[in-house]
């Protein structure tokens, strides 16, 4: 394949917080592609059998998996309202600055106010089932 | 008139004529998925235990199985659609990137797979 000359792109832009979440509607993507694997894992450990979901019981209710578990629940709810803003474009509403900057601030504080709320249930979760 | 030489078009350099339908498709599953997403994080967020018994019934229970079969088929197939265009801009190179884009399609195929067996696994097992 020939080396074809690039022209600059990220270099030369000055920076603005949309760039940052359109770079995270990426990253959070790939995050939650990474969950629904543990989610099928944890899936399939149930079909196995009450010993084989026995096994992974204690570290799926461990502290840290917890924590992973609130961020990728928050990577997830993040991807989920910014792909709402996706699609509304796509739809061809939102396009100007103000109106981008405001969505983007919209999605920025949804995405909080949910993730904190999800935050509660998943460490109040399973602390009488252990 | 096409501006594309004939020894492009013998190469295939150029478009595929494939793109509309993959942003397409990328917009209808995450469509989709919206509604299951919401239903699948608060169902499991208000389970009361992460116990055998509890996840077990409510797995098999009313239409779940068919709703978590979806979810599970349907985020795999989104999943592997955007994992696809991450692959294709930030991986260089014929054959990393060929090795990358196959072994996506498999891992997320192997996925849905396996998602959809375990739930009609527990959903068929509690029914008989």
């Amino acid at each position: 394949m020939a080396e074809r000359p690039l022209s600059p792109h990220i270099t030369v832009y000055r920076w603005a917080y949309t760039m940052t979440l359109s770079i995270l509607h990426r990253v959070t993507g790939v995050a939650s592609a990474v969950t629904l694997l543990g989610f099928v894992l944890w899936l399939v450990s149930a079909s196995l059998g009450a010993d084989a979901y026995a096994a992974i019981l204690p570290l799926l209710i461990s502290v840290p998996c917890k924590a992973l578990l609130a961020l990728a629940v928050a990577a997830l709810i993040y991807h989920f309202c910014n792909g709402l803003r996706h699609l509304a474009w796509d739809m061809g509403w939102g396009f100007e600055r103000a109106d981008a900057r405001r969505s983007a601030a919209l999605v920025v504080v949804a995405t909080v106010i949910a993730a904190a709320v999800c935050c509660y249930f998943i460490f109040r979760l399973g602390a009488g089932a252990a | 008139m096409s501006l594309r030489t004939p020894l492009a078009r013998a190469l295939h350099h150029g478009t595929a004529r494939y793109g509309v339908g993959h942003w397409l498709i990328q917009r209808v599953t995450a469509g989709a998925l919206a509604p299951l997403a919401i239903w699948l994080v608060i169902a499991l967020l208000s389970l009361p235990g992460a116990d055998y018994p509890t996840v077990i019934t409510w797995i098999a229970a009313g239409w779940n199985p068919v709703l978590l079969a979806l979810t599970v088929l349907i985020a795999a197939w989104h999943a592997w659609l955007g994992v696809q265009v991450v692959i294709e801009d930030y991986v260089h190179g014929f054959l990393p990137k060929t090795i990358a884009l196959l072994s996506s399609v498999f891992v997320h195929v192997l996925l849905a797979a396996s998602g959809v067996y375990a739930v009609l696994r527990i959903a068929l097992r509690s029914a008989g």
